[in-house]
């Protein structure tokens, strides 16, 4: 479905939408503050990456983002793995896992920035904190369905328990795992924006706060089109790693073809 | 750090006190399994159900003997058992002298279903054991390839499970279970699976392997046919509880082809198998 013809078409439906949006939005007059045309947003794309402030803040956001799934993907994963294999850290931890699940996390935001001030730091935790829980909670579900003849097999080739865990319970969460880290993903990004939504110094959710307060839409507008970029090519990484990870998942491969069919 | 130990043939003389079944093997006699007086009860909440009673049978050594009985006959519990994976309730299971009380390295077990990791190759999954007693895969690869050519899978060694068909999956399967030259062979209906014209092609497959192995193997079936067809001798079982009602020397002479089926032996075999069923009522429910 990559032929040039289907990306020039694609191309094209772009550039007649922005057209359209522009005709419609200059013809009956909407006022910027109320929603810009694409040649405003373009502008204030241009001025911000041309003044380098995108730029800055860009890069600033995407290492927290970065940062904090990291952090939370693995202590999701660590944390999961400790509830999979304790009947004791399970039934003493479990309850307040499922508590804490219920809240949402990016409600915690503003404890945070007390916590941890305006700076990095607190973007980070902010983003790890809610990139966590989907890691989490698949780790334990994959690590805990691992098939009974898978098991009984390995067990009648005189694996220990150790080997049980890293020869069939850890590849076979793998799926479960990527599912999370997959929404991970896509949660570090939430994180790290609320925080900087709450108070920071640099970030692309600064930016959008204070282009609010002066009332500078287009450039909001703008800067909405960078995160929804920015998320696509995270999303889009994940994806490649999962391709690479999971090659041999069957519910993967199907994914696969039916992308192929669709796209 | 490997190579340094080997040096020294540390890691040979190791492996000589970890795996006794070498020394045992040459000064036992030929009878390579014995059960004596095997029990197993479940307990319920109606109370104890004893899913195997009393069962004694023996086994000699590279004999090729099948069980044969309906579902809940303890069949497979006692298949887990002799595996390893589960403990007897009273009574015991020899192997070479030695009681099993857990899995062991000399069994091999084929499952109704070929259990084999999607992630791993073919040829990683062979090597499965020998990874999980953490030797050297190297020494083993020559080994692991030479039985999947026995069992038909030249060419196949790179490939993953799921771009092979259901027969192709079991052997896979019966290659691992080789690995290692195993002294009893377990199969718990390792062709259930399986449509009517694979699975005998795989009764064809199975019986010319172990012409060529003559491994010890106790084969679980609830075909009669494929019973008689693969065994010298068939165990009869009945349910509940689970015992062994009648034993069966299957005298058909060796390789047996498909127009053996088509015999008057076989199906008077067969026939007797089944007179054992209709007699005792066991199948009437």
């Amino acid at each position: 479905m990559h032929s040039r013809r289907n990306i020039a078409l694609a191309v094209l439906l772009f550039c007649a939408t922005a057209l359209t949006g522009e005709l419609i939005i200059r013809g009956f007059k909407v006022p910027t503050y109320i929603f810009p045309a694409p040649s405003q947003v373009a502008i204030a794309l241009w001025r911000g990456f041309a003044s380098g402030v995108y730029q800055k803040n860009l890069l600033h956001t995407l290492l927290e983002t970065l940062l904090g799934f990291l952090l939370g993907a693995g202590l999701g994963f660590l944390v999961g793995t400790a509830v999979a294999l304790n009947r004791y850290v399970e039934h003493f931890l479990y309850p307040y896992i499922v508590m804490f699940q219920s809240v949402p996390k990016v409600a915690l935001a503003p404890l945070v920035v007390v916590w941890f001030g305006l700076g990095l730091k607190a973007q980070v935790v902010n983003a790890a904190l809610v990139a966590s829980f989907p890691v989490l909670v698949n780790t334990i579900v994959g690590l805990k369905s691992a098939d009974e003849d898978r098991i009984n097999l390995v067990r009648s080739l005189g694996a220990s328990k150790n080997q049980v865990f890293w020869m069939l319970r850890v590849p076979n969460a793998l799926p479960f795992v990527m599912a999370g880290v997959d929404v991970a993903m896509v949660f570090a990004l939430i994180g790290a924006i609320v925080a900087e939504f709450v108070g920071a110094e640099a970030g692309l959710g600064m930016l959008i706060q204070s282009m609010n307060f002066n009332m500078d839409i287009a450039g909001q507008f703008s800067v909405l089109l960078i995160l929804s970029i920015l998320g696509l090519l995270l999303n889009r990484c994940i994806h490649l790693i999962r391709r690479r990870v999971l090659f041999w998942d069957p519910s993967e491969k199907e994914r696969l073809e039916r992308q192929e069919v669709t796209i | 750090m490997t190579h340094l130990k080997d040096l020294f043939g540390i890691t040979r003389l190791a492996r000589a006190f970890r795996t006794p079944e070498a020394p045992i093997r040459e000064r036992a006699s030929s009878l390579t399994v014995s059960v004596n007086e095997l029990s197993k009860h479940y307990s319920s909440r109606e109370g104890s159900i004893c899913a195997l009673q009393q069962i004694s049978f023996s086994v000699s050594q590279g004999e090729f003997v099948a069980f044969v009985g309906p579902s809940g006959c303890g069949k497979s519990t006692l298949l887990k058992i002799l595996a390893g994976l589960l403990p007897s309730s009273q009574g015991e299971a020899c192997l070479w002298g030695i009681p099993i009380t857990g899995p062991r390295h000399d069994i091999g077990v084929v499952f109704q279903s070929p259990v084999l990791l999607p992630w791993r190759t073919v040829l990683e999954n062979v090597l499965l054991p020998i990874d999980v007693q953490r030797q050297n895969r190297d020494r083993y690869v020559k080994e692991a390839r030479e039985l999947l050519s026995l069992v038909g899978l030249e060419g196949f060694e790179n490939r993953y499970p799921w771009e092979l068909s259901g027969g192709m999956q079991q052997r896979v399967a019966i290659t691992r279970a080789l690995m290692h030259d195993p002294a009893m062979l377990l199969m718990d209906e390792p062709f259930g699976a399986l449509d009517a014209m694979t699975r005998e092609q795989m009764n064809l497959e199975l019986q010319r392997i172990w012409l060529e192995r003559k491994n010890t193997v106790l084969f679980i079936t609830h075909s009669i046919p494929e019973a008689v067809f693969l065994a010298d001798r068939v165990f009869v079982m009945a349910p509940r509880p689970g015992r062994i009602i009648e034993t069966l020397k299957v005298n058909l002479p060796r390789p047996r082809g498909l127009d053996a089926m088509s015999s008057p032996e076989f199906w008077a075999n067969v026939d007797s198998i089944r007179s054992q069923f209709n007699a005792k009522a066991v199948v009437g429910a």
